[in-house]
């Protein structure tokens, strides 16, 4: 393994300082140097993000993406670890398939690839999966979850709740009420009444978050809550943390950056899950990130191959790619925003998911003896968005859109997986 | 202009001069040979996606009366992402060499994206796409109650004239693409239905709204009522108890149509549920603009070709 030291790098607490990686470890944090320099001067160094809410699509839909170039991407993005869902197929709900896809995330060496268990077999939300088998699995499963699908049973999702309390897992839920959302294509509101697009409304994600606060509280468990959208979400999370009850919530790149009039265009780029909102609402959500209601950014990173987004809106697949672009949308609601600091981007994109996930060796500050997963970005670069990027698919929503902060290296247990923003292997 | 899309692709001006050629080509079908040379050589493809027999051919008819080659495509359409896409459709079509495509489909901006994928080169006139759009359907209702309403129609709006939409508001692109046109054109319009299917982005838009038949007959000075057809389905979703209550509530019946008055015209873009939204005694009565709005569709649609296809450039 090599050695090096990034030479005057700036920290998140805006300290300018070296730091010495060997053997994969963090080895002083100072004024030497020892072997390779590599000039960080004008990048933040970061401990290196991970994101909560990944679609990876393999095994099963390898025409849109796979662990490999999913990790490229990731990498590309500044990840040092991700979280794969569950929702390929087969459906990660046994111990062999959540071990399958960590050995793939392992072979392609990029991003620590943590896979999420289903909740219910099949994702059919009818009887729980083997959660302990998974557990216990070499993928150390803690996070499960049925996304994509909502865990609408409310005694289901009692039990799953209850259950995962003996191996400290928690229950990530996609919060749609199935029976108010059925065809639905969009967020219901002024937009979708004048394009005809038949809508999604707020109170089909807000009425299940206020009853699975409910539900944590009541089973005393950990619940984390995907992709929140809405601001009446964020008054239900804030409600429910005063109360401490153990719920952690994230917001996606999207959601935070786009609204739903970007349906007029009738382009199926912008049909996502859940979809995106008004004004008002990333409006919440920004404060919301800023204030701490929301724990971490996560980017629901859903590729699809074109055939599935060239079509009627009504046919085209919801999803859209985040992982090469969300750091930059953080740091535009962080930082550029003046709204608050790079300690709290760590949290969002580092500290807190690690935390969540209980994954070791990541998600830890910047300190002597951590295992070295660093990111640094050029905070001052700004990129103009186009294409799909390392993704297998293209279908990202911020073509031509300007945004800051560019991904320079990312380090990987003490080696580069991007170097000068371009993939080490 | 190159495409008739959404009627908000029209200013007044461009409305009225598609009704002021309806007009004419009104004569022409009154005429023994009901025959132009306009559109000679060119081809109009009629893209059904969905069965519509009376919009096909509505289309049908009026691109032969001006001459044009008439093609009719009836595709499966990707319901839920399985049959033929629309791209692939649509590139056929190309290949054919289609000057415009009449495009009838399922899916709520489906038109738009056929005008604007660089798929097709000519152009695209909207038959109707999901709970979105109908053109055709506004402008042949507004061409309709124009005519009615003045004697020399010619280079008139409908400024001052009020008209009520009635029924299921919410999955209607008849009543949204009349919403646009009318007040484009100087008209109030006031939206009525049960609250289930107003929804609040459209009576926004309106001049006034009302939650039931007989507040709106009596609160708002009626030219003319356009009743929406219901479907089935709306009841078995819950929008409304059953048929018997709508019709109770929201049907214009023989009681209804003498508190309008004489001096108010019914309208409704059929096919009509007779006994449900509208009775016998409405449908049939002198006021009802029914079978006029079914005759004034073909010259209409042949305006609409003859505006697109014909010297566009000076548009
Ligand atoms: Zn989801």
């Amino acid at each position: 393994m090599s050695e090096f030291t990034l030479v005057n790098a700036t920290m998140a607490d805006g300290s300018v300082t070296n730091v010495g990686v060997a053997a994969g470890v963090i080895k002083f944090i100072g004024n030497e140097v020892m072997g390779e320099s590599i000039d960080a001067k004008g990048l933040v160094a970061l401990p290196g993000f991970i994101d909560l809410h990944t679609h990876l699509r393999e095994p099963g839909f390898e025409q849109s993406e796979t662990v490999l170039s999913g990790s490229r991407a990731a990498a590309l993005g500044g990840f040092t670890a991700v979280h794969a869902m569950a929702n390929t197929m087969p459906v990660a709900d046994t111990a062999g398939v959540v071990e399958q896809i960590k050995s793939l995330g392992d072979e392609a060496g990029l991003v620590q690839v943590q896979p999420i268990g289903a909740v219910t077999v099949g994702l059919g939300g009818e009887r729980l999966a083997e959660l302990g088998a998974m557990a216990n699995s070499r993928a150390k499963v803690t996070i499960f979850s049925d996304d994509g699908k909502c865990v609408s049973d409310p005694l289901l999702m009692r039990r799953a709740l209850a259950y995962v309390k003996s191996f400290d897992g928690v229950i990530a839920q996609h919060a749609q009420e199935p029976r108010l959302t059925e065809n639905s294509q969009m967020h219901e509101g002024n937009v979708s009444a004048e394009l005809g697009l038949a809508g999604w409304p707020a109170v089909a994600e807000e009425s299940i978050i206020a009853r699975d606060v409910l539900l944590a509280e009541a089973t005393g468990s950990r619940l984390h809550i995907c992709h929140l959208s809405t601001a009446g979400s964020v008054e239900i999370i804030r409600w429910a943390k005063r109360r401490g009850i153990k719920v952690t919530a994230e917001v996606t790149p999207h959601h935070l950056l786009l609204t739903d009039e970007l349906a007029r265009t009738y382009n199926p780029v912008y049909k996502v899950n859940p979809p995106l909102r008004t004004d008002a609402d990333v409006k919440a959500l920004r404060e919301a990130l800023v204030d701490g209601t929301i724990d971490i950014v996560a980017t629901d990173h859903a590729p699809h191959p074109v055939e599935a987004k060239e079509c009627e809106w009504a046919a085209a697949a919801f999803g859209m790619l985040g992982l090469e672009t969300a750091a930059s949308i953080a740091q535009l609601v962080l930082i550029d925003s003046g709204e608050s600091n790079w300690q709290r981007f760590s949290e969002v994109m580092s500290l807190n998911p690690a935390a969540i996930s209980k994954l070791a060796d990541q998600g830890q500050l910047l300190a002597v003896g951590n295992v070295a997963n660093i990111t640094l970005i050029n905070p001052a670069a700004t990129r103009v968005i186009s294409g799909g990027g390392a993704s297998k698919s293209s279908n990202q929503p911020f073509e031509g859109i300007e945004l800051p902060g560019t991904v320079i290296h990312t380090i990987y247990r003490g080696a580069f997986s991007v170097r000068d923003s371009k993939l080490a292997k | 202009m190159k495409h008739l899309v959404s009627v908000a692709d029209l200013t007044r001006e461009a409305a009225i001069a598609i009704l002021d050629t309806s007009l004419e080509m009104s004569e022409v079908n009154d005429r023994d040979i009901k025959k132009l040379p306009t559109l000679r050589g060119k081809t109009v493809v009629n893209l059904f996606f969905e069965d519509s027999t009376r919009t096909r051919i509505s289309f049908e008819v009026a691109a032969k009366r001006l001459s044009a080659d008439v093609i009719n495509f009836a595709a499966k359409g990707s319901s839920v992402s399985k049959g033929e896409s629309l791209k692939d459709t649509a590139q056929t079509l190309e290949a054919i060499g289609a000057d415009a495509v009449v495009i009838r489909h399922h899916a709520s901006g489906a038109a738009h994206m056929l005008a604007n994928s660089g798929w097709v080169k000519g152009s695209v006139i909207n038959a109707g796409d999901g709970t979105h759009e109908h053109p055709t359907q506004a402008l042949l209702d507004a061409f309709t109650l124009r005519s009615a309403i003045h004697t020399d129609a010619r280079g008139k709006g409908l400024d001052g004239v009020s008209v009520a939409i009635v029924g299921d508001i919410a999955h209607s692109r008849v009543a949204r693409s009349n919403l646009v046109l009318l007040k484009q054109l100087g008209a109030k319009v006031y939206l009525v239905g049960p609250p289930t299917l107003l929804p609040n982005a459209l009576v926004k838009r309106a001049d006034g709204f009302s939650y039931s038949l007989d507040e709106a007959i009596s609160t708002f000075k009626l030219d003319a009522v356009m009743m929406l057809r219901v479907q089935l389905e709306r009841m078995t979703a819950g929008f409304f108890p059953s048929e018997r209550e709508y019709a109770r509530i929201w049907g214009l019946n023989a009681d209804r149509l003498a508190l309008l008055g004489s001096e108010t015209f019914v309208m409704h873009p059929g096919p009509m549920n007779r006994g449900l939204e509208i009775d016998a005694a409405a449908a049939d009565s002198k006021n009802s603009l029914v079978l006029k709005q079914v005759a004034n569709g073909v010259s209409v649609r042949m305006a609409v070709l003859y505006h697109l296809l014909s010297g566009g450039e000076n548009e």
